[in-house]
């Protein structure tokens, strides 16, 4: 494994298909270490297939994905287990064991990966875990249906960061989410990605989180990535899709926002 | 790639420290964390100059190590430092598990709450059969409303997809009244009325109480999964917003299937297993068919054959009340839905049984013996 690699995740050449329908063809995309990736394209693109792809849970029709230089497709599963604990994964709705507590779901990974924890530094683990991700100090021990959309998310985080990931994927994590809840949930991945150095791989369709927190943003258009960079770049390349996405309503409101925000020194 | 995290101690004069190395990561702890709480004593200063990297769970053994003992931290890179400042702020001791009862107050806990729900399941069950009855007079009302439809599926689910099934249990429980009657009644000499047990067996309380146990277990228990799954995609809301009443859409359709299947079923698994008793009496008592058939004829009373019929509809109706008022039921998570599946069918048989008790002596008081 190399650390000091500075692509956390290649994807060279990906194709995805469903029977007849192509998702992707050709697909090829860099993350680089450090860095939030935000993944932007219309509904049916194929962003969550990507995910998929890229963790492993789908085996494409072609093409090969590194995730810190190791291949990731046509490995064992023995040999696989090695690489998730690097990972941890945010999926749309929290994806919870709903027979267990919040406390019990963050200690899921942590049991499984190192059997020999002691059952004290594991409550004490889940314990922090569970303040960072910022949900009240009284979720720990309640069950998933008893969490409301957002806390099931934040749970969910919390699970995802169990074992001190370097990667980290958010399935579309502010989505459903109210305003205040989701620039919360912003600010915690930036502060997460920022103190611990996480590389964050981020499918969102929430232009505020585009703006506040990616570094660089991945457009899916047609199958393939017609683009990468920060929304200026995006912008020069003159897609037509990139352009409606941006230049739209809520493109220019997000953008008054950032501007808004930055003018006055938030 | 770094070692195994160790430290190694060495007191000098009153102070005591404690030098850690290799990596603080939760993949290259080991028995660390044990060790640590076994040190020779207390550390005064804990120096991680040999430290080359480290996690939030690396961050938190040093921040509880540094805050029981008092220490100083010395030689934290920068990244140390920020892991354990980011730790120590989320560090407060917050309750992870519920607090357990004592034993005694559990089970009158326990005891409490299933009283309570057996009893709110009564009043539920109650208002679901009135909830039943509107909507069939409701429907009688509007006839355009039925939905002839969802019926005519339910019932090829009910009924026709059950044929293999049910005949194949009926033939060997046919099979097994014939060869264990014989049995018992070679004792007295008597072979010749295992005849008379197959056939008023079959007809007047078997055929229809297995077909009602596998109608249960089949039908019942998808009924109760597949409403209480809409119930948690919402789907149910969506009806009833849209102004299609679930009652009518869903349970209605149920519980005519179940209750005009029944009946078909339980005759034709009656007919089945006294096939498969014939079979019996042909091959181990030399029974041959024609004789077997004309006894058969003779020895049941069609008062059987009735007493069994009106059983019949009676026991579909309560396995798919039972099944769509217990999918109802569903809230919260996917458990849930395995639970009332579970309590649906348990419901089913339960009453299936008890109502088949209070029919056994009501026909009896009425003669139809």
């Amino acid at each position: 494994m190399n650390l000091a690699d500075p692509i956390a995740i290649r994807v060279r050449g990906l194709t995805n298909r469903f029977g007849a329908q192509t998702v992707h063809e050709d697909l090829n995309l860099d993350v680089h270490n450090g860095e939030i990736l935000g993944v932007v394209g219309g509904s049916g693109t194929g962003k969550s297939v990507l995910m998929r792809a890229i963790i492993g849970l789908k085996l494409p029709d072609a093409g090969e994905v590194e995730i810190f230089g190791e291949p990731i497709i046509g490995r064992s599963e023995a040999a696989t287990v090695d690489l998730r604990k690097r990972w941890g994964v945010l999926f749309q709705g929290g994806a919870l064991f709903s027979t267990l507590t919040v406390a019990e779901n963050v200690q899921v990974p942590l049991r499984e990966f190192y059997p020999s924890l002691g059952a004290q530094l594991l409550d004490d683990i889940a314990a922090y875990k569970v303040m960072m991700a910022g949900l009240p100090a009284d979720a720990a021990p309640k069950f998933p249906s008893e969490l409301s959309g957002g806390m099931k998310k934040r749970a969910g985080l919390a699970r995802a960061l169990a074992l001190d990931p370097m990667l980290l994927f958010l399935d579309e994590p502010t989505a459903g989410l109210d305003p205040i809840g989701a620039a919360a949930f912003d600010d915690l991945t930036l502060s997460l990605k920022e103190t611990l150095g996480l590389t964050v791989f981020l499918i969102t369709h929430d232009l505020d989180t585009l703006y506040a927190i990616c570094d660089r943003i991945a457009v899916l258009a047609d199958g393939k990535v017609v683009g990468v960079g920060t929304i200026d770049e995006l912008l020069a390349l003159d897609h037509p899709w990139i352009r409606e996405y941006f230049r739209g309503p809520r493109g220019r409101s997000a953008k008054a926002t950032v501007d808004r925000n930055s003018k006055t020194g938030a | 790639m770094s070692g195994m995290a160790d430290f190694t101690e060495t007191s000098e004069g009153k102070g005591h420290l404690l030098a850690l190395s290799g990596g603080l990561t939760l993949a290259r702890m080991g028995d660390l964390p044990d060790r640590l709480e076994t040190l020779s004593a207390p550390p005064t200063q804990i120096d991680l100059t040999a430290v080359d990297r480290i996690d939030t769970v690396g961050a938190w053994l040093l921040h509880r190590l540094a805050k029981e003992t008092g220490a100083r931290i010395t030689g934290a890179s920068e990244d140390a430092l920020r892991l354990i400042a980011h730790v120590s702020t989320g560090a407060r001791s917050i309750q992870l598990h519920a607090t357990p009862l004592s034993p005694f107050f559990r089970v009158l806990d326990e005891l409490g709450d299933a009283t309570v729900t057996a009893w709110k399941t009564t009043l539920g069950l109650i208002g679901f059969f009135g909830g039943i009855g509107v909507a069939i007079w409701s429907l009688i009302l509007h006839p355009s409303r039925f939905r002839v439809n969802a019926v005519i599926q339910r019932f090829e689910l009910v009924g026709v997809r059950a044929l293999a099934i049910v005949g194949l249990m009926s033939f060997l429980i046919g099979v097994v009244i014939a060869q264990q009657g014989a049995v018992q009644l070679a004792q007295f000499g008597a072979e010749s009325l295992t005849v008379n047990l197959i056939g008023r067996l079959t007809t007047r309380e078997l055929g229809v109480l297995m077909t009602a146990i596998m109608v249960a277990g089949r039908s019942g228990s998808a009924f109760a999964a597949q409403i209480g799954t809409m119930k948690l995609t919402e789907e149910i809301d969506a009806m009833r917003t849209i102004g299609v009443s679930p009652m009518e859409a869903l349970v209605i359709p149920r519980v005519l299937a179940a209750t005009l299947m029944m009946p078909l079923l339980a005759f034709y698994s009656m007919i089945v297993a006294m096939i498969g008793g014939g079979l019996f009496c042909w091959i181990a008592l030399d029974l041959a068919p024609p004789i077997y058939i004309q006894r058969l004829g003779e020895v049941i009373p069609l008062t059987d054959l009735l007493v069994g019929l009106t059983k019949a509809p009676v026991f579909g109706a309560i396995i798919a009340v039972s099944g769509c008022f217990q999918g109802m039921q569903v809230e919260g998570s996917a458990e849930e839905v395995g639970l009332r599946t579970t309590a649906a069918v348990v419901q089913a048989i339960f009453l299936v049984i008890v109502l088949d008790a209070f029919f056994a002596v009501f026909f009896t008081a009425i003669g139809w013996t």
